[in-house]
């Protein structure tokens, strides 16, 4: 059990940075999830978790030991690769055992019990005298992680573990991982470019853009209060709607103006600074619904194409030349070059600064949504 | 052939002359195959003569004197001295080369050190000097080490290898890293993980290689008739250099010449048999 802290960790190779300055504290026991784009910098920062990687600047800390520039071998970390990284000449169990016995902590006995262990929780008891060719993808992935859990890491790290997996036994998988982590608390960084396993997985979820930490919060917040637009439009599918309006103030009511907008957002205390300035209107689309149509409160599209998704159907249309998406009732018969008129769910409507991308408004609060969370358990 | 009438132009592809065309294909790759072991067919049917001189087409149907011809070159000729000699050397050869070279690409791959390309740069380059440019400096060396006439003489100037390592270099590399990321978060140390892990993911490898370098090692013939000057320490290629002096003094007897050639022949032979699928593999022949 362990707690694992990030200070200003940076990764330059030679030219390029690939991480820049990330701070993070990975709780004891947790499950984080470090999401982004390729090439964001997310495996880089597990690799030097990992001490695979060296550290150019900043320094890791495992509880009170310092880890920056200690070999892999001295970190007790397991990590688990997309690709399995299964010795292929050696049978499953062997697999498991064979860095047990380089470590040479461990005396025979305990290498069979601790083996033994875990593959029950991992349901592999079966498998254990086979080779990985004669396993498949799912197999080789719980051997994978078997191998990681059986020397008892202090933390663990994984690297796009579901990737090579078809997306049936993906899904499976992930709730696998979920409950094995449940069962074993053992400090956990997972890095992924897919937001749905992310926001499944984590206890907390990291989103890295371009070398930068975005947002680190529980997946919900992330998605109902971004930090930015970069993570408004990372998270969830399909992604949040952005669209220029104007803020104006009329009365006592402030609202986000466009030409084929108009949406009265509610007061939550930080809006007056912002009217008057042009700014992204930021809605997703299953906060669109026709029903909600009001004269405060409503899209216009123009209707290009429809996507039947077979539980709902997504409509790609046009709201003041930006292309917008509408998720609506799965047998609508809306089609192509029609005009129709959506309204918002005034609970969930953001603001974002068109230069920075940085979030401005929320329409409810956190400490609301978390009072709601409360009252709804 | 017309593309207006499709079936007429499949005919075309597969109609009658076929089997003729087979014929013919066949009756070339035959004279080929033939041209190429006329060779060792003719040396076979010779050693079986009693004689070996061939005057008449008569003279290449086999003789009878095939076990009295072998067992005469083994025994009065000293062929089984020669070639447990190339056996010895050959074997040491290959396992020396093959120690030297896994633990020099083990380093050129998985260690990083100053100038590790110019390094390899360098173990490449001795590829381009051919080994009689050496002859004569190497003799010097060997003989004031007082190696002359010995198995070492044999040996040791042919244990470093660069193809070897060039050859084990590029299948390290082929090796995912992830599998030696894992072997160093495990703590498996270098010497641990070439024994473990890197040599049984290589035996295919190592048994192609092995092979050749084998068959290399076996076929020296200009070093040894060199270095070498007692009978006791020689090897079988110039053993049959050798049989066709001795028997000069007499009337050459070409179908004992040719015995020695053919028992030669026959290690490396079974070398090539018995390994010939790792070694289609080395060289990333695929095999149906």
């Amino acid at each position: 059990m362990t707690e694992i802290q990030l200070t200003d960790i940076t990764k330059r190779f030679e030219d390029v940075t690939a991480v820049n300055g990330i701070d993070l504290t990975i709780r004891d026991g947790e499950f984080l999830v470090l999401v982004g784009p390729s090439g964001c910098g997310k495996s880089t920062t597990l690799r030097m978790l990992s001490g695979l990687e060296t550290v150019t600047d900043g320094s890791i800390h495992a509880d009170d030991r310092e880890l920056t520039h200690l070999e892999p071998r001295d970190r007790n970390v397991a990590m688990v690769f997309q690709n399995y990284a299964l010795y292929p000449h050696m049978t499953a169990k062997r697999n498991m055992t064979f860095g047990m016995k380089s470590a040479g902590d461990y005396t025979d006995e305990e290498i069979e019990s601790r083996v033994a262990e875990a593959a029950s929780i991992l349901d592999i008891e079966d498998l254990l005298g086979r080779k990985p060719k004669a396993l498949s993808g799912g197999e080789r992935q719980r051997v994978a992680i078997g191998r990681s859990l059986v020397r008892d890491p202090e933390y663990l790290l994984m690297d796009e573990p579901l990737s090579n997996l078809d997306a049936k036994l993906r899904i499976q998988m992930r709730a696998e991982l979920s409950k094995l982590h449940e069962e074993l608390e053992t400090t956990t960084v997972y890095v992924t470019h897919d937001q749905t396993e992310a926001m499944t997985l984590g206890d907390r979820v990291a989103v890295m853009d371009a070398g930068e930490l975005q947002q680190v919060a529980r997946p919900q917040h992330l998605y109902d209060f971004p930090a930015n637009r970069f993570v408004a439009e990372f998270i969830g599918s399909p992604a949040m709607n952005t669209v220029p309006v104007e803020v104006v103030e009329e009365g006592d009511a402030v609202y986000a103006v466009g030409e084929d907008v108009r949406v009265r957002l509610p007061e939550t205390g930080g809006l007056e600074p912002l009217v008057g300035r042009t700014l992204e209107f930021g809605v997703r689309p299953e906060d669109l619904s026709q029903a909600a149509a009001a004269a405060d409160n409503r899209v216009v599209a123009n209707v290009s194409v429809t996507e039947p998704h077979g539980d709902r159907m997504l409509l790609h249309g046009d709201v003041d030349g930006t292309l917008m998406k509408f998720q609506i009732s799965a047998r609508s018969t809306l089609s192509g070059g029609e005009r129709v008129e959506f309204g918002t769910d005034p609970d969930r409507l953001h603001l974002f600064d068109g230069e920075t991308g940085e979030a401005l408004y929320h329409s409810s609060t956190p400490e609301q949504d978390q009072a709601a969370e409360t009252a709804a358990r | 052939m017309s593309l207006s009438n499709p079936t007429a132009y499949v005919d075309e592809l597969t109609g009658e002359n076929t089997d003729t065309d087979k014929l013919l294909v066949h009756l070339g790759l035959f004279t080929a195959v033939l041209l190429m072991a006329l060779p060792i067919l003719i040396a076979l049917l010779v050693s079986t003569q009693q004689r070996g001189v061939i005057t008449s087409p008569a003279d290449l149907l086999p003789g009878s004197h095939m076990v009295h011809n072998y067992y005469t070159v083994m025994t009065d000729y000293n062929f089984a001295v020669y070639m447990w000699n190339s056996f010895v050397m050959s074997t040491i050869i290959v396992v020396g080369k093959l120690a030297i070279s896994l633990l020099a690409a083990l380093a050129i791959v998985y260690y990083r050190f100053p100038f590790k390309n110019l390094m390899f740069l360098l173990i490449l380059f001795t590829l381009m000097l051919p080994v009689p440019v050496r002859f004569v400096p190497l003799f010097n060396i060997v003989t004031d080490l007082g190696w002359y006439n010995s198995m070492l003489a044999l040996t040791i100037p042919y244990l470093a290898s660069a193809t070897t390592v060039f050859l084990l270099r590029q299948h390290f590399l082929s090796i995912p890293e992830s599998i030696v990321e894992t072997a160093k978060l495990d703590g498996v140390g270098p010497l641990k993980f070439l024994v473990y892990v890197l040599i049984p993911m290589s035996k295919g490898m190592l048994a192609g290689v092995s092979v050749i370098m084998f068959i290399y090692a076996w076929n020296q013939y200009l070093w040894p008739l060199v270095i070498i000057d007692s009978q006791s320490q020689q090897v079988t290629q110039v053993g049959i250099t050798l049989l066709q002096g001795d028997i000069q003094a007499g009337e050459l007897q070409w179908s004992i010449v040719m015995a020695g050639a053919i028992i030669t022949l026959i290690p490396p032979l079974l070398a090539l048999i018995a390994f010939r699928k790792p070694l289609l593999e080395t060289f990333g022949v695929q095999q149906k």
